[in-house]
């Protein structure tokens, strides 16, 4: 698993972070994450992906909990990535987030695995398992990370793109 | 300075005919914790994914899931079973790319201890999985068989394994 690049988040945040021209001479592209936004008077917010500019054409499966009660699972048409957090959870914490795309070059449909979580101490957490599809067969040249709800990524959120390659 | 590479690439298969089992043997004892990755189609879909260590047929594998189709979350175990179900939600499909699984196995070459390892399953149109597995035996693992039993992973079916070394 090589590194191929690092985005942090400076003083003024960030509408999105992006990874461009991303190299085709990986099998797989792994993301790590780590995220907060400053969506208006939320507990959590919802990161979302474009691959090639794009945030059509997705779909998910997911497993939510909260810390209480029974998890739920729902199914969605869109970029989600579940969670991270909002200006009302508690201060200085950021949720993970991590990303893997296998045959990110194929010619075929591309299902990812997606798990973020957010964990603050406080009663109300938020974790997401997801089974994701881009019903795309187009290379992923780009990849980029906002807010579903169109809100900032604040400062020091940071993402790292990886690649890794076959025998 | 290039990077350095953390998944070193130990064997890899691409499908060029539908095939029931795919096996890696010889698995070098050098890393600490090996990662598999797979990308399937089936036929005909809706089949499971299922592992074997070793060659050993008995009943010596067992397994928690927690799994979610979209609708309901269930918490599923499997006990004293003769191979390792890494899907009963995300299943392969009988469209390439619509399924994806990851496997971590940690320290799985020590003769010590029984073998645990972590799976998640994807399919975006089924389900999403996250597993804990254990496999009795203080064998280190030195072949991985995954098998579509009674069916065939479809030609195009990618199955590539890494090492990753400790410190």
């Amino acid at each position: 698993m090589v590194k191929i690049q690092t985005v942090t988040v400076g003083v003024s945040g960030a509408s999105s972070i992006d990874f461009t021209s991303i190299p085709q001479t990986y099998t797989d592209l792994k993301i790590v994450a780590s995220l907060r936004s400053n969506r208006s008077a939320a507990l959590g917010d919802t990161p979302a992906l474009k691959f090639n500019g794009s945030s059509a054409n997705f779909s998910n499966r997911y497993i939510f909990g909260q810390g209480s009660g029974t998890p739920t699972s729902g199914a969605d048409a869109d970029s989600g990535l579940g969670t991270m957090p909002g200006p009302n959870a508690t201060a200085s914490v950021f949720g993970s987030l991590e990303v893997y795309i296998p045959n990110y070059t194929s010619a075929n449909n591309k299902s990812f695995s997606t798990e973020s979580v957010m964990e603050t101490n406080a009663t109300a957490n938020y974790m997401v398992m997801m089974a994701n599809l881009w019903s795309q067969t187009a290379a992923i040249t780009s990849i980029s990370i906002f807010s579903q709800t169109s809100s900032t990524i604040l400062q020091y959120s940071t993402a790292t793109l990886y690649g890794i390659k076959k025998a | 300075m290039p990077a350095t590479n953390t998944y070193d690439a130990i064997q890899s298969y691409t499908l060029t005919s539908a095939t029931n089992t795919v096996t890696f043997g010889s698995i070098p004892q050098t890393y600490t914790d090996l990662v598999l990755i797979l990308n399937l189609g089936s036929t005909p879909s809706a089949q499971l994914t299922r592992l074997r260590f070793n060659g050993d047929t008995g009943t010596n594998y067992s397994d928690t899931k927690l799994r979610g189709n979209g609708t309901t979350a269930y918490s599923t175990r499997i006990s004293n079973d003769s191979n390792a179900t890494l899907n009963e939600f995300a299943y392969a499909s009988t469209t390439l790319g619509k399924c994806n699984i990851i496997v971590n196995f940690m320290n799985y070459s020590n003769t010590t201890t029984y073998k645990t390892f972590l799976f998640r399953a994807n399919n975006a149109d089924l389900g999403t999985e996250l597993g804990a597995g254990l496999w009795r035996s203080t064998a280190a693992i030195s072949a991985i068989e995954v098998s579509n039993p009674g069916n065939n992973f479809l030609s195009g079916s990618t199955f590539s394994l890494y090492g990753i070394k400790a410190a």
